[in-house]
């Protein structure tokens, strides 16, 4: 995928079902994530976080129990989420064993703009390299230019 | 939620290409866009677009050395960017966490209702 951002995952001791209740149900939420969540859990529905005292809508895109879970967030209020002007939030929660989760959650947005498409394709496919690396990578030459 | 200034700065690095321009000018520095150009597996003309957004995003600046024009790293600034990256994977890192303490709290309490 272009623009990948950044992707995290966590194996949690519990069936996927009652992972997936943490995740999704907005009393749930509230707790791991913004201080007040208004949303209804179905796709398309707009919604409102709040963290604080700042706080901005959200946009489901994808409610599929008990396995991926995705909403759109970081786009200029009153505006629809589209490409290059919100964030992607998506969970993906797999099943290992009767007892254990995989969750995985991934951040990205900003695809590939005024680009044309053969090119973008043949980009993409060259360099699907997450965040992770690149920020090591950074991370490692910024400490060897200071040290210098 | 991001301001406007991350926003640029975000989209910047997000595009995988502008990625590998950025990762050259880090291992190398002072280098023209031809230089660029023959270390890429794109054009010139993409290589030049790449550059011109990076600049405007504050992580590379360029200089005139006789008739060829030197682009080079604002290191503070993509130092900056790398850790506003790591702090955002960070609050994921937490927040998974947070939930993998609910989920196995509730998974735990509902084995114990079983049992009795």
């Amino acid at each position: 995928m272009a623009g990948l951002v950044i992707e995290r995952e966590v194996l949690i001791e519990a069936p996927v079902e009652v992972v997936w209740r943490i995740v999704t149900e907005p009393d749930q939420m509230s707790q791991w994530f913004a201080d007040r969540v208004d949303l209804v859990v179905e796709p398309g529905a707009h919604g409102y976080m709040q963290f604080g005292d700042q706080g901005g809508p959200v946009v489901v895109e994808t409610v599929d129990p008990p396995a991926r879970f995705s909403f759109h967030w970081n786009h200029p209020s009153g505006e629809e989420p589209v490409a290059g002007n919100s964030m992607l939030v998506e969970f993906t929660l797999t099943p290992e064993g009767d007892e254990r989760t995989r969750l995985r959650v991934t951040e990205s947005g900003h695809e590939l703009r005024d680009w044309p498409d053969a090119e973008k394709q043949r980009y993409t496919d060259e360099h699907q390299e997450g965040w992770g690396e690149f920020l090591e990578r950074l991370a490692s030459v910024l400490e060897a230019r200071q040290s210098r | 939620m991001t301001t406007q200034a991350d926003d640029e700065l975000w989209s910047a690095i997000a595009d995988p290409s502008r990625r590998r321009v950025l990762d050259l000018l880090v291992g190398t520095g002072d280098v023209s866009a031809s230089w660029l150009a023959g270390h890429v597996p794109f054009s010139r003309q993409a290589v030049s677009k790449h550059l011109v957004v990076l600049e405007q995003a504050g992580l590379i600046s360029r200089r005139k050395q006789g008739r060829e024009v030197l682009y080079q790293i604002d290191a503070d600034r993509l130092d900056q960017a790398t850790q506003a990256l790591a702090d955002v994977a960070a609050q994921w890192d937490r927040r998974l966490v947070a939930i993998k303490r609910l989920a196995e709290a509730s998974h735990a309490e509902h084995k114990k209702k079983r049992k009795h």
